[in-house]
């Protein structure tokens, strides 16, 4: 029987499409529309069939690994709960209750993609919007360090570049587009100005900038590799536009100043609005990264690297990160939350995972999960569980599933393991 | 059943200012006493005590996307304010922004029951929902902003008021909200081209309508629909010395409909030589007096720390140019902005004493506690954790003259407020912190200890010092259960969501559908929530 | 550090998304897909020329946190730069301090490259 689900949401990037078109036969998606080549994966490739938790390499009954899950945390005298961002909201707030409840650190990819970016919003602040002011207003933007055409495949289609809005009738045509980066990339080839960086030249040109508005007179000729011609004319534009939006990524958070890039960006920002209006949306890239943001800080003040060891939340970044906390050895046991540590940590740090108890909740095995003392396989967040997810500009976005569930979900499951722990 | 004795009531609701009376509770509600002699499951003897209904406050900026924002850009405000998690109680920080579990708690053990959000933008709804259901204990409620909507001002320059009207009846099914909030009307629009308005004539760049317009057919709109609560307003010019005559004016352009004006403090400056603001309270008050139909609340300063965070944006903006301090800035499409900004008020600063004196004057001066209710405007004037002391300084004129002396001395000149002598009595607070609250915001059944109320109650010890007699009540029920007692939360229990849901013409979805396709980045479909996402809830009618 | 073998040369590494590395990701990440897409380096066709790699040719890549042997294909690099898409390959390289940030350096690491 052939059922069609519209509207569902894409929970690839921080994107979150939510017009995605799926065909359902016999509880099988078998055609997706409008989703990217990114996001054609996670409706297609998923593989629904119910399957049963694994505990040291065989397949057991729920209860047993349930119960294993919370033997393993309760004797743990510092265990991390990490991930958090490829999950609904419902999930993460269950993560968030497990680490009260046990005193654990409780971190998410954020540390290791936008935590910068939060360090620099709680020194300066950030300018920003929604992408819908993107789409009806921007005729200025700015790419920095991101790279939209591999990550955010239908960003520029959808929200920045190319749709009409009230004050853009004509599109693209309407828009000025910059990329910096330091490798000229895909986004690269689409944009008006490309401005190519030495890598680890971020920070003086974003100085630069600062600088060249406020009326500043440079004396070098070029800066990180940029001819200082190519800063000021940029300047002059900026200043010129109605709507400026900057999209930033990884080439600043992942760079030499981490927070410091991020900082000056933000600060740059700020500043141009003595002269017009601009804004700045950071590029997030899992689907509910910026859920995990939201809800860890709602429930407990701060957005990442937080510890409940002492019974109540604090926030150190570098100390109570999960990168940090697993390379130190300061990590007994770990709760691994719809992420996969050991295909995008460094080394030291996803090797350490091999050496302690891991409990792994994922809708697939990923690399993590092999090594994984006890590995829970749930559903599929958007594709056959229903949550509330936030959009890289803190939309919220509710998801439908496209076809039923045969599987517990990541939320379920986290519930079990806390009564499990209350029982003991 | 739980039976409350020897207590003294102060009902304003019901007429009772004191009298010993007792109390009968059954499943969650204030019954009359039963016909049989059956013996009560709990007695709580309340002798020498006195008992109010729970606390209703009015405006508070409590959850939701701007909220948590400043939660997050302020770990500062949370290092010093940390809350360990017990066998009933989740952990969490904070003190001019806690968390969520932080919120419902310290409401709670402070003897409030009932918390309405004070903004929050239709397209992230959904976020406060969520919070709203993380919040222990408390019911609470949410108001729309829509002073610069898009579709509205669409229709107010075509002339189209009904279609207004169905689109904001709606607009409030799909946010699941309580009432509309109208913030800076038109200036927001505007300051997405950097600009703003001053008078109530400017034109809102790109739609040709007034601030005049969009206050007056959103108060139109609200008494076409009957809903409980009338447009709840933040005018025009906040913080500028202008501001007190355009609130008048906006005040008599609403020509008698009902209406609420927000943090009224904050409004209520002139000017004078030199620069400083002058309070013009006694102005403003003799409007609102003249005005049956209008209530207000003040909004009033708390010297120490706080955060602003409105739904005003450029007034965020001026704020941030002023103090230099970190500002956090978001634009909403079609819809909304909204900013925050860290904040200090002193006594020795010069700005922030006539702001303090002003509210106070508003509190003096304007005759019917009905109508004059108390906030902090929380956290932007101060954190909701210091009502007491504001309680205290309306109640006891000596706290208030010595603190008057501590003002900046600048800030004390040509002041009215040492003349005005008079205090508030018990049963006035019980009006402006609870019966006065519940009746503007026209929830039936709060704020009163009538048969058929939520049995929401808080019993006070009779204390000289009224700080500490309303920071720290000895009981506060809610819903029946005992959930406060000398300051220790015994138990969480669910607070519940109030929301109105008033009828449209189901034709206008079809427009809002392709005003969608047109203008939104999210799809038509997926924007309204639905009942099923907040399990507990209550739809207040529209009569 | 110094290599023995005096072709060994330094170079900036930067990692990132790519559409492929997407598309094996969703295959599962013990996939012939996500390996391929996984590991390779790109680099600047001068650069590649001139350390007499040819394309395809598998190269060994070091750092202070570790090495990794990977195919070299020509890209849109500048020189002296390379570029490996977000995965175990890259991690090998990837140390892990953070400076007290929580963020480890993704971007702009030194890695010294000798043709195998």
């Amino acid at each position: 029987m052939k059922t069609i689900v519209e509207n569902a949401t894409c929970t690839f990037c921080g994107c979150l499409c939510d017009d995605i078109f799926v065909e359902v036969e016999d509880n099988r998606i078998v055609r997706v529309r409008r989703v990217c080549a990114n996001g054609r994966g996670v409706f297609i490739d998923y593989d629904p069939r119910p399957r049963r938790p694994i505990v040291a390499g065989r397949e057991v009954e729920w209860e047993e690994a349930v119960s294993e899950a919370a033997r393993i945390l309760v004797q743990a005298d510092s265990p991390l709960i990490y991930g958090l961002s490829s999950s609904a909201s419902e999930a993460q707030m269950k993560a968030v209750e497990l680490a009260d409840l046990i005193g654990a650190i409780i971190d998410t990819t954020s540390s290791v993609c936008h935590g910068p970016t939060s360090l620099a919003v709680q020194a300066v602040g950030e300018v920003s919007c929604s992408l819908g002011e993107v789409r009806q207003r921007a005729d200025f933007l700015v790419f920095w360090g991101c790279n939209p055409a591999a990550s955010h495949l239908r960003h520029f289609e959808r929200y920045s570049l190319r749709p009409k809005g009230r004050y853009i009738p004509n599109g693209r045509m309407d828009r000025h587009m910059v990329v910096v980066d330091v490798r000229p990339t895909a986004s690269a080839k689409m944009a008006d100005h490309f401005i190519q960086i030495s890598p680890g030249g971020d920070f003086e040109v974003l100085a630069t900038l600062r600088a060249l508005i406020q009326g500043k007179e440079i004396e070098p000729k070029s800066v990180s590799g940029v001819p200082l011609i190519q800063l000021q004319e940029l300047v002059q534009r900026m200043k010129a536009c109605h709507f400026g939006v900057f999209f930033m990524g990884m080439g600043l958070t992942m760079s030499g100043a981490r927070e410091y890039n991020v900082r000056e960006l933000f600060t740059l920002v700020t500043e141009l609005n003595q002269y017009t209006r601009f804004f700045v949306i950071p590029m997030r890239g899992h689907g509910n990264v910026a859920g995990a943001d939201q809800v860890l800080t709602w429930q407990s003040g701060y957005p990442f690297a937080v510890s409940f060891a002492r019974g109540y939340p604090q926030y150190s970044p570098g100390e109570f990160s999960a990168v940090d906390g697993l390379v130190r050895e300061e990590v007994d046991a770990a709760l691994i939350l719809a992420s996969d540590p050991m295909a995008h940590f460094p080394r030291a740090a996803g090797y350490q995972l091999k050496r302690i108890p891991t409990i792994v909740i994922d809708p697939m095995m990923n690399l993590t999960a092999e090594s994984a003392r006890v590995f829970f396989p749930t559903g599929s967040y958007g594709v056959d569980a229903v949550g509330t997810c936030y959009r890289m500009d803190n939309v919220p976005i509710r998801l439908r599933k496209v076809i039923d569930s045969r599987r517990p979900t990541d939320e379920a499951i986290l519930g079990q393991i806390i009564e499990a722990i209350k029982r003991c | 059943m739980l039976k409350i004795i020897n207590g003294r009531v102060y009902d304003p609701a019901n007429g009772k200012n004191g009298q010993v009376e007792d109390l009968w509770v059954k499943d969650g509600k204030i019954v009359s006493a039963p016909a049989d002699d059956r013996l009560p499951a709990q007695i709580i003897d309340a002798y020498g005590l006195v008992i109010m209904a729970g606390g209703v406050d009015i405006h508070s900026h409590a959850v939701g996307a701007k909220v948590n924002a400043a939660r997050k850009f302020r770990p500062e405000d949370h290092y010093g304010s940390t809350f360990e998690r017990t066998s009933c109680t989740r952990s969490g920080s904070g003190y001019t922004v806690p968390s969520t579990y932080i919120t419902g708690y310290l409401y709670a053990k402070m003897g409030y029951t009932t918390v309405m959000e004070a903004a929050t933008a239709p397209l992230l709804a959904r976020h406060t929902h969520e919070e709203l259901e993380d919040i222990p204990i408390l019911d609470m409620g949410a108001f729309i902003t829509m002073g610069n909507n898009h579709f509205i001002m669409e229709c107010i320059r075509d002339g189209e008021m009904e279609k207004a009207k169905d689109y904001v009846a709606w607009l409030l099914n799909a946010t699941k909200g309580y009432a509309i909030k109208v913030v800076n009307p038109g200036g927001v629009e505007n300051w997405k081209w950097g600009r703003n308005v001053q008078e109530l004539d400017d034109e809102v760049i790109g739609f040709g309508v007034t601030p005049h317009q969009i206050v007056t057919t959103l108060a139109w709109i609200s008494d076409e629909l009957g809903l409980p609560h009338p447009p709840h307003i933040h005018g025009i010019n906040l913080g500028r010395s202008i501001s007190a005559r355009t609130t008048m004016e906006t005040m008599a352009a609403l020509e008698g409909r009902r209406s609420h004006f927000c943090h009224l403090q904050f409004l209520s400056y002139g000017k004078q030589p030199g620069r400083l603001h002058r309070s013009e309270a006694a102005e403003v008050a003799r409007m609102v007096n003249s005005q049956p139909n209008l209530t207000v609340d003040v909004g009033q300063i708390v010297f120490g720390s706080a955060t602003t965070m409105t739904s005003d944006a450029p007034l965020q903006y001026r704020i941030h140019q002023q103090t230099s301090n970190k500002w956090i800035n978001d634009d909403v499409e079609n819809e909304t902005g909204s900013g925050i900004v860290p904040i200090n008020y002193s006594r020795h600063n010069a700005i922030n004493a006539v702001m303090w004196r002003t509210g106070l004057e508003l509190f003096l001066l304007i005759d019917d506690p009905w109508q004059v209710l108390l906030t902090t405007d929380h956290p932007n004037a101060g954190p909701f954790v210091c009502y007491p002391q504001v309680i205290k300084l309306l109640m006891d004129r000596d706290y208030r003259a010595a603190m008057f002396e501590r003002i900046n001395h600048r800030g004390r000149k040509d002041a009215l407020l040492p003349e005005l002598k008079r205090e508030y009595s018990l049963y006035e607070i019980a009006i402006i912190t609870r019966a006065g609250t519940a009746r503007a915001l026209g929830l039936k059944n709060k704020g009163h200890l009538g048969v058929g109320a939520d049995a929401d109650i808080t019993i006070y010890a009779d204390q000289d010092d009224k700080e500490e007699m309303f920071a720290q009540p000895r009981y506060v029920l809610k819903g029946g259960e005992v959930v406060v007692v000398d300051g220790q939360i015994m138990r969480e229990v669910k607070g519940k969501t109030l929301y109105v849901a008033p009828t449209y013409d189901p034709g206008i979805e079809a427009h809002i559908q392709q005003y969608f396709r047109e203008n939104y980045t999210v799809s038509f479909d997926n924007y309204p929530i639905s009942r099923e996402h907040f399990p507990h809830r209550e739809m207040i009618h529209c009569p | 550090m110094k290599w023995r073998n005096s072709l060994a040369e330094n170079f900036i590494l930067i990692t990132g998304r790519t559409v492929k590395q997407a598309a094996g990701l969703h295959k599962g990440k013990e996939s012939e897909e996500y390996r391929r897409a996984t590991e390779l380096v790109e680099m600047n066709s001068d650069d590649m020329a001139r350390l007499g790699i040819g394309e395809g040719q598998v190269i060994r890549l070091r750092s202070s946190a570790g090495q990794v042997e990977m195919p070299a294909h020509s890209g849109t690099v500048p020189s002296k730069m390379i570029f490996i898409p977000l995965g175990p390959g890259a991690n090998s390289l990837i140390g892990p301090e953070t400076e007290g940030t929580g963020m480890p350096s993704f971007k702009g690491l030194t890695v010294e490259i000798e043709p195998i």
